[in-house]
């Protein structure tokens, strides 16, 4: 049975990872600006229970251990959390691992429960994140985020992770727009000032998109019926980033369920394959970044990128990286026809444009496009705008950072849960609500991301029945 | 003996924001939730001074209380990091100090109307990554003495320095070429 199973899915791949390990349930709280009436261990716990009783026949005896995961002790204040976290849940003295890599720390959790079930260490790992930013006021929290910068040569300038973000965007929007719509522009200034009103307008689309398909998430923090309109003129925080365009900081937890094969089919009778995980890594400087070439992905050529320096300070090299192994790994040749939906890190709305470029779903440069073709909105739903392609690859349907929050040890972990329902044909159970549900959806990528993607995960899901 | 009247001087609260202004003022309040009952939050202060070292960074530091911008070269790579390492990212050797010039180009560029709460006075601000002639990375900095209407990508600026330093990479910020600048 096993030797079948792994045919099918996981003996064509380029590379292994020892044992075939599958998602069988999650929960997550719903996101929101504060939970004083839970601590995060409380959360960690309810979103626990959840997970816990979408598989009855999985008894807490059976749990061989946990990775627990959460970004920050500044937003905690205290210390070790993640061991308080395995002592609430009752789960002591198994083994358990903090994993923390910032904005990444989600998926990097993930991760390494997929490595503890995969070596064979554990034949179920239970994967809990949690974070609890509204211990503070916002401006302390961007502080507290910005500390994940360099503090010698970074902070002190002004730390503000928008800002880092924002200096990322301006630079794609100078190589792609102006040097790409624009580029028969002579004046230089004009052709600037043109391209960077060319990219508010798209970068709103992808705010607007999120926050729309967030309307028939539950646990979404912040769903809202927006027009490109309320996007461009919303506060601005850093130019060309507006408020709607940035995700929020929240309080949530949590949990995924890994197993081994065996375990997983006696679980549920519908596990979800991982078959693919990939992890990519960057300079924690921007400035530090090189220019260099693009590592190619097996459907593109290198005549695409002639003369493109990179990663520079516009593309994120770990989001290739990570990209090309969790491909590499699922035997995924060309993501845009083998891929059904994607929960990617849209803490930017610029980020996410950006990853569509670094997860080859169009070429460097295409980003902006791609957007405006309606390719990444879901098909059947109104979002007051013209979508021709709508379906094509549906990005972030449950909503996003963007709309769901960003509790930042949860939020790859988040995806995860969202995915998997997505690949169960569930949400409408979780959700209380089926407008979500991509229809025959196999395969699905989530993509979890750290400060200005200096660390990035994807990996690849697979409905096995 | 705790009088028990004690809880009964906390103020309630059904919006959680009044909660946060309350424990401005007098360190603890109650949110009154409504599924959970009555949730006590109080103020819990934290502060706490480094001893830092900048250790093999120190002499960029040094560098700009005299007006100097020091970056690093691997000879090795024939490569210069405009924003100092010690070591060589690709072959691992040990660089060498390399003074940098002070006049560059705007390579990126945003202006922050928010921030950290460090920063928050001094918002509007703006932040730049530097790219010099002859140099291999960029340098993040402050960009003075301009506004988002006048900057944009390939605007040639040059270093200015504080007088009085703090010994923060901030000692250093760049200007629009030929501006006065700011002391």
């Amino acid at each position: 049975m096993e030797i079948n199973r792994s045919e099918r899915a996981g003996m064509r791949k380029g590379k292994r990872f020892g044992r075939q390990v599958y998602l069988v349930s999650g929960g997550v709280t719903k996101f929101k600006k504060a939970h004083p009436e839970m601590d995060f261990r409380y959360m960690v716990k309810k979103a626990y229970d959840y997970a816990m009783s979408d598989v009855p026949s999985l008894e807490k005896k059976d749990i061989d251990g946990s990775r627990i995961s959460y970004f920050s002790d500044h937003f905690t204040r205290q210390l070790k959390a993640a061991s308080m976290v395995q002592d609430y849940l009752g789960l002591n003295p198994r083994g358990s691992m903090r994993i923390e890599w910032g904005g990444a720390t989600g998926g990097e959790s993930f991760q390494s429960g997929f490595e503890a079930v995969a070596s064979g260490r554990m034949d179920i790992c239970l994967v809990a994140g949690f974070e609890t930013m509204s211990r503070v006021q916002t401006w302390k929290g961007n502080e507290f985020i910005a500390l994940a910068s360099d503090t010698n040569y970074d902070y002190p300038n002004g730390g503000f992770y928008s800002g880092y973000y924002a200096l990322m965007v301006t630079r794609h929007i100078y190589e792609y727009l102006r040097n790409g719509k624009f580029a028969h522009i002579r004046d230089e200034r004009e052709a600037q000032r043109l391209a960077f009103r060319e990219a508010a307008r798209l970068l709103s689309m992808v705010s607007v998109k999120n926050h729309t398909n967030a309307l028939h998430n539950p646990y979404a923090q912040y769903p809202r019926k927006l027009t490109i309109g309320d996007v461009m003129s919303s506060e601005m925080i850093s130019y060309p980033l507006t408020r709607e365009m940035i995700c929020t900081m929240s309080d949530g937890a949590a949990v995924a369920i890994l197993a081994s094969e065996e375990e997983a089919f006696r679980l549920t009778d519908k596990p979800v394959l991982v078959s693919g995980v990939g992890c990519g890594t960057d300079t924690m400087r921007l400035a530090d970044r090189p220019f260099g070439e693009v590592p190619l992905m097996k459907h593109e050529k290198k005549e695409y990128y002639k003369g493109l320096s990179y990663p520079g300070a516009h593309s994120f090299r770990a989001g290739r990286a990570a990209s090309i192994e969790a491909y590499e790994s699922a035997g995924v040749e060309n993501p845009m026809k083998e891929i059904d939906f994607i929960e990617l890190h849209d803490a930017y709305a610029s980020s996410e444009i950006q990853t569509y470029e670094d997860m080859g779903l169009c070429r460097y440069g295409e980003g902006y496009d791609f957007i405006e073709s309606g390719k990444p909105f879901l098909a059947g739903m109104d979002y007051g705008m013209r979508t021709p392609e709508a379906g094509k690859m549906p990005v972030n349907p449950s909503g996003g950072l963007i709309a769901c929050g960003h509790p930042v040890g949860a939020t790859g972990l988040m995806q995860a849960v969202f995915a998997l329902w997505q690949l169960q044909g569930t949400i409408g159970k979780h959700f209380g609500d089926a407008t979500l549900q991509i229809r025959n959806a196999r395969r699905g990528a989530i993509h979890s991301h750290a400060g200005t993607g200096s660390a990035v995960t994807v990996s690849i899901l697979e409905a096995v029945r | 003996m705790v009088s028990s009247t004690n809880n009964r001087k906390l103020k309630k609260f059904t919006k959680y924001r009044d909660v946060m202004a309350e424990i401005n003022r007098k360190g603890a309040a109650i949110y009154r939730e409504k599924e959970h009952g009555d949730q006590l939050v109080i103020n819990f202060p934290y502060s706490v001074n480094y001893i830092h070292s900048y250790a093999n960074d120190s002499k960029f530091f040094l560098g700009l209380a005299d007006g100097k911008l020091f970056g690093s070269r691997c000879a090795k790579c024939d490569y210069v990091f405009a924003t100092p390492r010690s070591h060589c990212m690709f072959c691992g050797e040990q660089t060498s100090w390399k003074l940098l010039p002070k006049k560059g180009k705007v390579h990126s560029w945003t202006t922050c109307e928010f921030g950290s709460e460090a920063f928050l006075r001094e918002t509007p601000y703006n932040l730049a990554l530097i790219e010099f002639a002859g140099v291999n990375s960029l340098f993040m900095t402050r960009l003075k003495d301009c506004s988002l209407d006048d900057i944009y990508v390939g605007m040639p600026v040059e270093a200015r320095f504080a007088r009085k330093p703090e010994y923060l990479v901030r000692d250093v910020w760049f200007v629009p070429s030929g501006s006065a600048g700011r002391k």
